[in-house]
């Protein structure tokens, strides 16, 4: 092997001719390759990469609208509900209100109603009692003037003594009527 | 035959590394050619290994991260995602504009990461080489750049002169100053521009891997040669070595980006509407 001598004066500035054109056609090789195989896949990436980025923007923005007039029909929904239960509520306290009104006076007039048949009732009775009474007080009477007829109503004493004995009588027929009544109750 | 510089036939004494340490010598049979006074090998040298296993190990990754093609990304397609998006809206769409972008997205995509894998190549082990101290590669790199901005400059103004005059005619400015101005501006936004493009990349890489060599070389020769207190110089030189190499991967991320950020610049300034 040939070696230069290193005290062999050089100027580096010189170049090597072979140098100049392998540095050339590397270097265009290089380039044709990059520019055919490489540059090309990294665009198409970042170009790929941005669409897809902007694509899921895009569809979530969509989500995100759908998601909002989604909100707004159920708040909707919700505040209809809300009105028509308070419509409900009110028709319903109103309906009460109705029924408790008809039922007091459904109550008043079954409570006038009794109170007309009671009264009606004891009409009756005293009717009874009245006629009953007049028909007792007529032989009561009849009896106490043939009694009267009787002893001779011409004198004062012995009319009053007559009607004495009749009151007496009548008390004592009561009383035995009465003692009768309580030895049947005692026996 | 091995990937591992091999080179190093110094001789008795202490040889500073210098260019001739990037002048690998080719891994198979080899000839040596003379371009423009120098003598240079003919064959398949490390850095030209380097710069086709980078081109290969970007397309492997970038293929797997973006073959899936998943809505939620795993962890290899997350880190190409996060690389490509990276260089396509920050050196991209933010300095080219939302408007036109899109159709240097694979030029600056590619132009990031293959400086960056190549400028990384110097600080894994192994590998360990940056490809781009060498000048000839950056150049190739360069012109394609500056062939990029151009063209599209011309199409985009319509025509050549359009063009020109887009670039060397500022705004504003009238009469003699022109005169002035004109020659300048195209000295600065058309010559000027790929030497700096390219000088900056390359020297970067090319100052820093000579320093991290005369830290490992300078540390070995005090620890191996050095007498009495000298020789824990040596651990010391190896100390900063490493912190110096860990200062490297900051440059070689910041060179890979500041090259395609000026890269992306010059093409915004050439197909601008107005100045």
């Amino acid at each position: 092997m040939y070696v230069i001598p290193l005290a062999e004066k050089l100027n580096p500035l010189v170049p090597h001719p072979i140098e100049i054109v392998l540095s050339i056609v590397v270097f265009g090789i290089l380039y044709f390759l990059a520019k055919k195989y490489v540059v090309p896949n990294f665009e198409k990436t970042f170009a790929e990469r941005t669409s897809a980025i902007e694509g899921g923007l895009r569809a979530a923005e969509t989500k995100q609208a759908e998601a909002d007039a989604k909100l707004a029909e159920l708040e909707q929904q919700l505040s209809e509900a809300r009105h028509e239960a308070a419509k409900i509520r009110e028709e319903a306290r109103e309906q009460g209100a109705q029924i408790v009104a008809e039922m007091r006076e459904q109550a008043q007039e079954e409570a006038s109603r009794i109170v007309e048949h009671g009264k009606t009732q004891i009409e009756a009775e005293r009717q009874q009692a009245v006629t009953s009474l007049r028909a007792e007080v007529g032989t009561l009477a009849t009896s106490l003037a043939g009694r009267i007829v009787g002893e001779s109503l011409d004198d004062d004493q012995r009319a009053a003594r007559v009607v004495e004995r009749f009151l007496a009588d009548l008390e004592l027929h009561n009383e035995a009527t009465d003692a009768g009544s309580s030895t049947s109750g005692a026996s | 035959m091995s990937l591992i510089p091999t080179l190093v036939a110094r001789s008795e004494g202490f040889t500073p590394p210098g260019p001739g340490d990037f002048n690998l010598p080719p891994v198979g049979p080899d000839r040596t050619f003379t371009f423009l006074g120098q003598q240079m090998y003919l064959g398949v040298t490390k850095p030209m290994l380097l710069l086709v296993l980078s081109a290969a190990l970007i397309f492997l990754f970038f293929r797997a991260a973006s073959a899936k093609r998943a809505m939620v990304p795993g962890k290899t397609q997350f880190i190409g995602e996060m690389g490509y998006t990276f260089v396509r809206n920050q050196l991209g769409r933010d300095i080219i504009g939302s408007k036109e972008f899109m159709r240097f997205v694979p030029f600056l995509f590619v132009l990031f990461f293959f400086v960056l894998v190549n400028n990384l190549f110097a600080t894994i082990p192994l590998l360990q080489f940056p490809t781009f101290s060498r000048a000839g590669l950056v150049y190739g790199l360069v012109l394609i750049s500056w062939l990029v901005y151009n063209i599209v400059g011309i199409k985009a103004q319509g025509g050549v002169l359009a063009y020109l005059k887009h670039q060397t005619v500022p705004p504003g400015v009238h009469g003699p100053m022109l005169a002035l101005l004109i020659p300048l501006e195209f000295f600065s936004n058309i010559l000027v521009r790929p030497l700096t493009l390219a000088l900056r990349l390359f020297a970067n890489m090319l100052a820093g891997h000579i320093l991290l060599i005369l830290f490992a070389l300078g540390g070995e020769y005090l620890l191996v040669h050095g007498e009495g207190l000298v020789k824990p110089v040596g651990i010391v030189a190896w100390l900063m070595f490493i912190v110096i190499a860990f200062l490297e991967v900051l440059v070689q991320v910041l060179q890979a980006y500041v090259f395609t950020l000026l890269s992306a610049l010059y093409i915004s300034g050439a197909i601008a509407e107005e100045h």
